[in-house]
C-alpha cells in the first residue's frame, strides 16, 4: 500500500466534522484521530453529543460536513452493502446494551455469527461458549435479557460487539449505572479485551476516573469543539479551566451552575 | 386567520412527509422478500404470532356476529314470508362486506397493535439500531417477515370469519327458529356467484391485509422512541387502521359493484 506509517496508525479519523439536530449545533467543525490498538476516550458533559458521535462513525447518521475515514472507507461515501460490510468489522456496546428481548443470552450472541456466516451450529455453540466465557457469563447463557443485572446485560453485550472479532469496538457509557464491583468488572474487562484481542477502543463516557484509568487517550468535548486533548497525565494537569473543572467535579466555574437566566432579584420583583 | 393557514400548511406538510417516509418504508419492506424467501423460518414464526394467535377472537366474533344476522335476518324475511332466503343473506352479508371488515377491525386491534408495540419498543430500547451495527438491516430482519405474515393471515382469517359466522346463522336461523335447512344451503348455492361475491370479498381482504400490516408497523417503526410516543403509536395503529379499512372499503365496493 502506498500510504505512509501515518495511515497504518489511525483507524479511525474524523475531519472537519460538523452535525446539526434542527437549528441546534452539535459539533462545529471537529476533527480526532484513534489510533490503532489504544484505549482512546471521548469525554464530556450529558448532551454533548458523545453518542451522536458514535453513530456518525457507525454511519446511522450523515454529518453536515467533514468526513468520517474509518480503516480507509470514507463511512458516509460508502453503498449500503460496503457500509454493511465494514459495520461487520464493528462492534458497538450500546449503553443499554440493545439485547434483543425475545431470544436468551446464548442467542443473542449466537446471532451475529447465525446472520453472517454459515457456520456450523457445533462450531457456532463453541465460539458463543468461548466468548461467553471470556465475559465470565458461561453459566447465564439459558436466562432471558430480563433476568439480567444491568451488568449483566452489558457484559452480555460485549461479548455479542466481539462475536464476529471485529477490528474495533465502541462503547457508549460503559460505566453509567453500575454498582462498585460491576464497575470494576467493566473496566478489566475493556482493557483486557483491548490487550488481548488487540482491538483499537473508543469509549464514550462521563465518568472521569474509570475511564482515565484505562484511556491512552483522551480527547475532551463540550458546546460542539474539542476543549482539551492528550494523554490522561496531560489531562490531569491540564491548565484550561473547563478541562479542570470537568475532572474535579466542581459544581462551578466556566461551566455556571445556573442556567442562563436574567438577574434574580429583578426576576423576583417583576411581578410585584 | 393567519394562524390557522399556518397550521393547516403544517398539519399537511406533516402529513406528506410522512407519507413519503412511509412509502419508502414500504419499498424497502417489500424488498425484503427475496430474504424471506431464503429463510421462510422467520415467516412461519410471524404467521404463527401475527396469524394463529388471532384466530380465537376471530371465530368467536365470527359466530357471534353469524348468530346475530340470523336473528336479525330472519325477523326481517318472516315479514314477507321469505325466511328461506334466510342462508343466502347471512351468506352475501358476510362473505361481501362483515368478514373482510369485521375480521381487519380485529385484526388491527388484535395484531396490528401488538406489532406497533413491539417494533416501537424495540426501537426504544436501541434494538433496532443495535441490529444495525450488527450489520443486519432490521427492516428486512424483523419488519418483512411480520408484514408478510400480515399479509397472508388476513386473508385466511376473513375466510374463516365468514365461514363460521354462516354456521351461527345456521345454528339460530335453522337450528332455533325452525328455517327448512335444505333451502337455507341450496338458496346460498343457488343465489352466490363465486366471482362477484367470494372473489370481491377475498380482494378486499387482500387490500386490508396489506393496508393494516403496513399501517401497523410503520406506526411502529416511527414512533418516537419513548413510553409516551410507543402509547400513541399504538393508539394511531388502532384508528388510522379503522379508518383505512372503511374507507376502502367503500372505495372497494363502489368499484367492484357499482356497474351493477
Amino acid at each position: 500500500m502506498p500510504e505512509g506509517t501515518q495511515v497504518d496508525e489511525t483507524l479511525v479519523s474524523i475531519k472537519n466534522l460538523s452535525f446539526s439536530r434542527g437549528t441546534r449545533k452539535i459539533f462545529d467543525s471537529i476533527s480526532l484521530d484513534f489510533q490503532r490498538g489504544k484505549i482512546t476516550a471521548i469525554m464530556g458533559p450529558s448532551g454533548t453529543g458523545k453518542t451522536t458521535l458514535l453513530k456518525l462513525i457507525g454511519g446511522q447518521l450523515k454529518p453536515d460536513q467533514g468526513s468520517v475515514i474509518v480503516d480507509q472507507n470514507n463511512v458516509h461515501q460508502l453503498s449500503l452493502k460496503s457500509l454493511y460490510q465494514l459495520r461487520k468489522r464493528m462492534g458497538m456496546l450500546f449503553q443499554s446494551g440493545a439485547l434483543l428481548t425475545d431470544m436468551n443470552v446464548y442467542d443473542n450472541i449466537a446471532f451475529p455469527l447465525r446472520e453472517h456466516t454459515a457456520l456450523s451450529e457445533a462450531m457456532i455453540r463453541s465460539l458463543v461458549l468461548m466468548k461467553l466465557q471470556a465475559v465470565g457469563l458461561r453459566g447465564a447463557r439459558n436466562l432471558m435479557p430480563n433476568e439480567l443485572s444491568g451488568g449483566m446485560a452489558r457484559r452480555v453485550a460485549l461479548a455479542r460487539a466481539i462475536a464476529l472479532d471485529p477490528m474495533m469496538i465502541m462503547y457508549d457509557e460503559p460505566f453509567t449505572g453500575q454498582d462498585p464491583i460491576s464497575l470494576g468488572v467493566l473496566v478489566e474487562l475493556i482493557k483486557k479485551l483491548n490487550t488481548i484481542l488487540g482491538l483499537t477502543s473508543i469509549i464514550v463516557s462521563h465518568d472521569v476516573q474509570e475511564t482515565a484509568s484505562i484511556a491512552d487517550y483522551i480527547y475532551v468535548i463540550s458546546g460542539g469543539h474539542v476543549v482539551g486533548q492528550g494523554t490522561p497525565e496531560e489531562i490531569e494537569n491540564s491548565n484550561s479551566e473547563w478541562v479542570r473543572q470537568f475532572m474535579h467535579g466542581n459544581a462551578d466555574g466556566p461551566v455556571p451552575f445556573h442556567y442562563p437566566a436574567k438577574d434574580y432579584i429583578e426576576d423576583l420583583l417583576s411581578y410585584l | 386567520m393567519i394562524q390557522l393557514t399556518r397550521q393547516l400548511g403544517r398539519f399537511t406538510l406533516q402529513s406528506l412527509a410522512k407519507l413519503g417516509r412511509g412509502s419508502l418504508f414500504l419499498g424497502h419492506t417489500l424488498s425484503g422478500l427475496t430474504d424471506i424467501l431464503l429463510r421462510p423460518g422467520l415467516l412461519i414464526r410471524q404467521l404463527y404470532f401475527v396469524g394463529v394467535l388471532t384466530f380465537l377472537i376471530i371465530v368467536i366474533s365470527g359466530l357471534f356476529v353469524g348468530m346475530v344476522l340470523g336473528l336479525q335476518g330472519y325477523y326481517t324475511l318472516s315479514d314477507f314470508g321469505a325466511e328461506e332466503s334466510l342462508g343466502v343473506m347471512v351468506a352475501a352479508s358476510l362473505v361481501r362486506e362483515l368478514g373482510p371488515v369485521v375480521a381487519a377491525l380485529l385484526f388491527a386491534g388484535r395484531a396490528g397493535s401488538a406489532l406497533t408495540a413491539e417494533i416501537g419498543l424495540m426501537k426504544a430500547t436501541e434494538q433496532l439500531s443495535g441490529m444495525e451495527m450488527m450489520a443486519v438491516d432490521p427492516v428486512k430482519r424483523i419488519i418483512a417477515p411480520r408484514f408478510f405474515a400480515g399479509f397472508i393471515s388476513l386473508p385466511i382469517l376473513a375466510a374463516l370469519f365468514s365461514a363460521v359466522g354462516i354456521l351461527g346463522g345456521e345454528m339460530v336461523g335453522v337450528g332455533l327458529l325452525g328455517v327448512d335447512e335444505g333451502s337455507f344451503w341450496s338458496q346460498m348455492q343457488a343465489n352466490l356467484d363465486f366471482y362477484d361475491d367470494i372473489m370481491n370479498g377475498v380482494i378486499k381482504s387482500i387490500v386490508f391485509g396489506f393496508v393494516t400490516s403496513w399501517i401497523a408497523l410503520f406506526e411502529g417503526y416511527d414512533a418516537i422512541p419513548t413510553s409516551e410516543g410507543v402509547s400513541r403509536a399504538t393508539t394511531r395503529t388502532v384508528v388510522n387502521s379503522a379508518f383505512a379499512v372503511l374507507g376502502l372499503d367503500f372505495l372497494l365496493t363502489a368499484m367492484m359493484f357499482g356497474d351493477d
